[in-house]
């Protein structure tokens, strides 16, 4: 596996008008060929900071010779712009399609950088994209600050579907799951066997759930476990040849929950939940800590409120 | 019942405030946050009447960041205070638009109320607890938040059919090592009347009865509670809750009797 970096363009800097580069400018994206004409964006197994500049996400892109399709952009103007550039640098072929694989902002900030008319989302992203993502850019401002500079919304014109598609010598099958948020766009190349899970999968750092549906995310993870790939670009995380980032976000989801229904029954308020330790199993995984206290936020009132409603009578 | 019967606890301590004003200003301690609140304004509106002391033994837990500004999880816990006689707590927040969050009178329960609130901004949240002979002993902590927990519509508001399931109780009662321990939540949109053209809408009366009927705590919410509130009590010596009664702003009646 070739592993290649590329500084972010002097370009970029020009454009962003700054005098002084900020940390994130000076940063490098660590950019690999994966597999045949196929290379993805490793983002940092990190939180957003004003060090990263964001750059906490992975993405990818297959060149053919019919054009390049691209798989997320990244969390800002700045890191898409750097990511286009990069693409372009690799392979001459026009961008013809843009893939966002779910809502979340570290995934589809960078969309600005890329040819509007390519970018593609399942609806259900779409419409959420559409209503949420000025608070996400505002969020994403405030806990990364100046790298964001610059940074809008760009909302996916085209929707995509599910289905396989011949293109450029390539079998293509986007899929539609659902779990880690209310639509996953999965893209796999059947003809090199490559799988771009978006978030579904995470390795290395734990997962995160603002808009998880667990039930949902298993079955998505039983689906992608089915696969014939012969490696995977998570969501987060190194590429991998096996189903590790499978099991390891299959192994998390299944922890939280079980610990959040225990904790319901036993009528612990959330703030007892925050206060305990993790558990050994997940003491070296980045970001634990920090994840298991925001998927407190996001899952406990749904297993509580099932755990009292058990009980009700009016 | 109780709006009547509040009145007069509410006049005394503002009469008695006004004459001993002067004098209870000269004995108020420096707020152990010091600038990072507005404890001066917090206590002219909310902690009048008596000797203010902040004491650590009114404890208020929360996390240090709140991930969801709709949903802070707040416990005040003041049951290092046995022996005191307390007439009830009041929480405020300094820095929401509404400041009040609620009131919690723990008639016969331990001192002890866990729930969830909404956030506006990073901001001190303060538990003033009353006791009989007039003094305030007061507990404070500070959540940081991105914010924007007031002014959002309530999430249940996009879901068809929320008033087929307005003021629902669902209850549980957990038993330990500790002691007997009550869960509850009403469904109910606690809409603040900051989110554009919703007016406010929110439970504001609570009580809790045991099997004999006697209310052994009441709650007063404000709109600052979280949409479907969730409150955890601990019963001290009530072997049993029975009923969950009480009303919203609107005058919808909330009623749940546990099995």
């Amino acid at each position: 596996m070739q592993r290649l970096r590329s500084l972010l363009p002097a370009a970029v800097l020009l454009a962003s008008g700054a005098l002084q580069a900020p940390p994130a400018l000076a940063m490098e994206l660590d950019i690999r060929e994966v597999g045949p004409g196929t290379w993805a964006l490793i983002g940092r197994t990190e939180d957003l900071s004003p060090q990263n500049g964001g750059n906490i996400a992975n993405a990818g892109f297959i060149a053919t010779p019919e054009g390049v399709v691209v798989i997320d952009t990244s969390a800002s103007r700045t890191l898409g712009e750097a990511w286009r550039a990069a693409i372009e640098a690799r392979t001459k072929g026009r961008i013809v399609r843009v893939y966002n694989t779910h809502l979340h902002p570290d995934h589809i900030l960078g969309n600005q950088a890329f040819p509007a008319e390519a970018l593609a989302t399942l609806p259900p992203t779409r419409q959420s994209i559409q209503e949420v993502g000025e608070a996400f850019n505002d969020n994403l401002y405030r806990m990364v600050g100046e790298a964001m500079k610059g940074t809008n919304v760009v909302v996916p014109r085209q929707l995509a579907q599910a289905g396989t598609t011949e293109f450029g010598g390539h079998r293509i099958r986007v899929m539609a799951m659902q779990g880690h948020s209310a639509a996953d766009l999965v893209v796999f190349d059947e003809t090199t066997g490559t799988l771009f899970t978006g978030d579904l999968v995470f390795f290395d750092r734990a997962p995160t759930t603002p808009h998880a549906d667990l039930a949902r995310w298993r079955e998505s993870l039983d689906t992608l476990a089915a696969l014939p790939f012969k490696r995977m670009v998570p969501g987060h995380g190194p590429v991998l040849d096996d189903r590790r980032g499978i099991d390891m976000t299959r192994r998390w989801i299944d922890w939280l929950e079980r610990t959040f229904t225990e904790a319901a029954q036993a009528g612990l308020d959330m703030n007892e939940l925050l206060a305990r330790p993790l558990p050994a199993e997940w003491a070296s995984l980045p970001l634990a800590a920090s994840e298991y206290r925001r998927s407190v936020a996001h899952l406990y009132p749904a297993i509580e409120r099932r755990v009292l409603s058990a009980t009700v009578s009016q | 019942m109780s709006e009547e019967q509040r009145q007069p606890r509410f006049l005394l301590p503002m009469v008695v405030a006004c004459m001993l004003a002067s004098a209870a200003a000269a004995q108020t301690p420096a707020d152990p946050l010091g600038d990072r609140g507005r404890w001066a304004d917090m206590q002219r509106q909310f902690y009048q009447g008596g000797e203010i002391i902040f004491d650590p033994r009114v404890r208020i837990e929360v996390p240090a960041n709140a991930e969801d500004a709709m949903n802070v999880p707040v416990a005040v816990d003041a049951r290092a205070l046995a022996g005191e006689q307390i007439d009830r707590i009041v929480v405020v927040a300094d820095y929401n638009p509404i400041l009040k969050v609620l009131e919690f009178e723990p008639t016969a329960v331990a001192p002890y109320l866990a729930f969830r609130m909404k956030v506006q901004q990073s901001t001190p949240i303060r538990a003033g607890v009353r006791l009989r002979d007039g003094r305030w002993l007061v507990g404070s902590a500070v959540v940081s938040s991105q914010g924007g927990g007031c002014t959002a519509p309530s999430a249940g508001r996009g879901v068809a059919g929320w008033e087929r399931t307005l003021n629902t109780v669902s209850a549980k009662q957990f038993s330990s090592s500790a002691g007997n321990r009550l869960r509850f939540s009403v469904l109910h949109p606690m809409d603040t009347g900051l989110a554009n053209g919703i007016p406010a809408f929110f439970i504001d009366e609570l009580s809790i009865r045991d099997g004999e009927g006697r209310t052994v705590a009441r709650i007063w919410p404000a709109e600052p509670v979280s949409e479907n509130p969730v409150f955890t009590l601990e019963l001290a010596g009530i072997q049993r809750v029975t009923q969950i009664e009480g009303r919203d702003n609107n005058g919808n009646k909330v009623l749940g009797t546990l099995r």
